[in-house]
């Protein structure tokens, strides 16, 4: 029996096109746009003005505030401007355009190919080296990684968990890093562990990836104290955070509280290959692989891209933009958010681009609730749904609250199961921020 | 493409799931149940089918087109499905125009009034069936005995049912060992040669049913399972107790519509709980009020009343049966 996280989920169709096609390294474009902002937190602070000769790895950015982040060049050129810029999200954040000239790397980073084992920086260096290096959780959240590897008194941390689920559809970024940066990732992941003072190391992949399964197991087998690689069963939302704890040890994280006071703490596997690199190579975060697919794409596949590359040379690398294209997704099919602009900067969050023709990309007819339970079923966090919805629907948000709104992770199993078409999760997310909002007026008073 | 592209919010992706294909599963896991009851009734049940069947879909088009004045939305099955359990519930040999008045109570009293499909309390064929039983004693008890396809329509022979004859026989003081030879054999009663309404009496066709449902996941086996247990539990206890007054769990889960209301009409999803915990009790309820009926009740057979009271709770317990929430309890190992 392969293990999983034991109530609700949903097993969408997987779709991985791109899982056997090798990364590829994007040319550098001519003009970049670096938003400020790529982290949850406070946007950086911009180190460079108008004019400025950058190289790639330079600091543009520097973080304010706890859960900030540096964000580095990934070209080198002339700063062109600092201005505000729309994100995949639509939003206007402040941005560093950059105008490409050459690529010249800054002398700090080690760009040999040689794979470094020996890990000579202390746990302190490694926090901050990650801090330095603008190390976010690149499975989606983008939480700044220093923060989860700084234990605060009193906790204690005592497995790692490395996040090589993917259970999104479509995307396989992190599957093709564990195929051919294997090593990389597992120096990584003992890296992580050094700087959290953890004996071992749990990595859980779905069993869909059967060769990834099997050339990290056998990486970790030979050389790697500790780490250990655990098969799971396909279901969606395996790679959520708390799902995937329960799932590889059992413990479960109580409401509100942080994997850490469960003793866990969880990383993703191209967070591991990011540190490996900022630690060992010297070099910051400003590249990361994102997979372009989707059903009609002529040329799918994985890229390794610089951030700050409008989102269409992307797009273009892998074909361009399919004659019946409906809807263009940032991130995967379930939680990813779709973009009303194909101009927008490629950021650390983005582990995917999928296209979806316009016939998928329609939202169905809303039909009444016929109270058949799928969604109670589905919800891995055993909440109500329908109840959430009407609730959220009603304006009833103190019942909604009593009722653990607040638990929802938005992780849109309800919506996806549905079979009257109902939009359960929209409601939910309305009456989610309504409560947060009210618990944090309620908390000023 | 158009260069506009649409924008909403996540999930992207649908489940192939839909209401309509919902009904359509439970109207196909009825056909082999419908297939026996002509079996052994003959013309009589395609005609009551028939009937019960358009009435309810004419009612629900015409409610919907002229009172309500709303979209029409016949085509989700919901009315079908309603219309063939209406019909089950029926003998086969009852004239048609009470089919039409029950399926008018069932459509426009027990489920439009209340807003329509997902909103009605209690379980619109039940509602109906109930309601002829009352305002019909006479048709909607004189039973067709089963004679096959040659049966005839409202010209058919009737007899009583199992439940019928062990309820009276008990009345009137015969001893149950007797009144057991008068009634079918057990394996009789499980291929569905006996008298009842034309959809109920086949356990074999309506297990096959409740396997595809399940099959399909249209229903979980909570409700039917704890319904069956239920009985199975209350009967025996019954049974060991003074065996010569009390009928065998066998005989109590095989005779009347306890698999036909335990698979088909108390799972309806409508008037059935939302969660698991409930679902269990619902059932348990069910179980215990339909033996209480038969046993010490006035009427042989009590599944539709059982499913039709605790309906009535199925709202208390939404509310207050809840599941537990991921993280609420922490069990760490």
């Amino acid at each position: 029996m392969l293990k999983t996280f034991p109530t609700g989920g949903v097993h969408p169709p997987e779709n991985k096109l791109t899982a056997g096609i090798p990364i590829e390294y994007l040319p550098v474009p001519p003009n970049v746009v670096i938003p400020l902002s790529q982290h949850i937190g406070a946007p950086a602070i911009p180190a460079v003005n108008k004019g400025d000769y950058v190289k790639v790895g330079q600091v543009i950015g520097t973080g304010k505030g706890f859960v900030s982040a540096n964000i580095h060049s990934s070209v080198s050129g002339k700063v062109n401007k600092i201005d505000l810029a729309p994100d995949s999200g639509g939003f206007k954040q402040n941005a560093v355009y950059i105008d490409v000239e050459g690529d010249e790397w800054l002398d700090t980073i080690d760009r040999s190919k040689e794979i470094k084992r020996e890990i000579s920086l202390s746990r302190e260096e490694i926090v901050k080296k990650c801090l330095e290096s603008g190390i976010v959780g690149l499975g989606g959240a983008t939480f700044p990684s220093h923060v989860k590897l700084t234990v605060p008194s009193g906790k204690k941390c005592e497995v790692l968990i490395i996040n090589g689920v993917e259970c999104e559809p479509y995307l396989t970024s992190d599957h093709r890093l564990m195929l051919e940066k294997g090593e990389e990732v597992l120096v990584g992941v003992s890296i992580l562990m050094k700087a959290l003072n953890v004996a071992s190391a749990m990595i859980g992949i779905e069993n869909n990836k059967p060769d990834a399964i099997a050339r990290m197991s056998e990486l970790a087998a030979g050389s790697f104290k500790g780490i250990t690689v655990h098969p799971l069963k396909v279901k969606y939302p395996q790679g959520a955070e708390k799902q995937l704890i329960k799932a590889l040890t059992g413990r479960e994280v109580p409401s509100g509280k942080l994997p850490l006071d469960v003793g866990a703490v969880v990383h993703n596997v191209g967070t591991a290959f990011a540190v490996y690199e900022a630690v060992q190579k010297n070099k910051p975060l400003f590249e990361r692989v994102v997979t372009v697919t989707g059903k009609m794409v002529s040329k799918p596949g994985n890229y390794m891209v610089r951030t700050g590359t409008p989102l269409i040379r992307l797009i273009e690398a892998a074909g361009g933009i399919p004659e019946s294209t409906g809807k263009i997704i940032n991130g995967g099919p379930m939680m990813g958010k779709a973009v009303s602009n194909t101009d927008v900067p490629v950021v650390k969050g983005m582990s995917g681009v999928i296209l979806m023709p316009a016939e998928e990309s329609v939202r169905r007819v809303i039909e009444p609730c016929i109270r058949c339970a799928k969604c109670v079923s589905a919800c891995p966090l055993n909440l109500e749904p329908y109840l959430l919805m009407t609730l959220s629907e009603k304006s009833m948000f103190e019942r909604a609250e009593k009722e653990r709104i607040t638990d929802c992770m938005e992780c849109g199993s309800c919506s996806f199961t549905c079979p009257a078409g109902r939009p359960l999760l929209d409601y939910i997310r309305l009456g989610k921020s309504t409560v947060i909002r009210m618990a944090r007026e309620r908390n000023l008073k | 493409m158009s260069n506009l592209l649409n924008v909403s919010p996540s999930p992207h992706v649908h489940g192939k799931e839909s209401t309509q294909k919902l009904m359509l599963n439970v109207v196909i896991a009825l056909i082999p149940a419908f297939i026996t009851s002509v079996f052994y009734f003959g013309i009589g049940a395609i005609i009551v089918t028939a009937t019960s069947v358009a009435s309810c879909l004419i009612f629900e088009y015409l409610i919907q087109r002229f009172v309500l004045k709303k979209p029409i939305s016949i085509t989700d099955g919901s009315a079908l499905v309603t219309g063939i359990l209406l019909a089950f519930n029926l003998p086969s040999n009852i004239p048609v125009l009470i089919v039409i008045i029950g399926s008018f109570i069932s459509i426009a009293v027990a489920k439009m009034t209340f807003g329509g499909l997902g909103n009605n309390p209690f379980n619109p064929a039940l509602v109906g069936r109930v309601f002829m039983l009352i305002s019909f004693p006479v048709q909607m008890t004189s039973w067709p005995v089963p004679k096959g396809l040659g049966t005839g329509y409202l010209d058919a022979v009737t007899g009583a049912t199992p439940l019928a004859i062990i309820k009276e026989g008990l009345k009137n003081g015969e001893p149950l060992s007797k009144l057991m030879q008068m009634i079918p054999t057990p394996s009789q009663m499980f291929l569905g040669d006996m008298g009842g309404s034309m959809g109920e009496v086949a356990a074999v066709a309506l297990l096959i049913g409740f396997i595809y449902l399940l099959y399909k996941k249209v229903i979980t086996w909570h409700i039917p399972v704890s319904i069956v247990a239920t009985m199975a539990v209350f009967t025996t206890i019954l049974w060991l107790v003074n065996p010569e007054k009390n009928a065998d769990p066998m005989f109590h889960i095989l005779a009347g519509g306890v698999l036909l209301g335990a698979i088909f009409m108390a799972t309806d999803y409508v008037t059935s709980p939302m969660v698991p915990r409930a679902m269990l009790i619902y059932g348990c309820g069910i179980g215990i009020i339909t033996v209480i009926i038969r046993v010490y009740g006035a009427y042989p057979e009590g599944v539709s009343f059982a499913i039709l009271i605790m309906n009535a709770f199925v709202p208390l317990m939404n509310a207050y049966i809840k599941p537990k929430r991921f993280g609420e309890e922490v069990k760490n190992g």
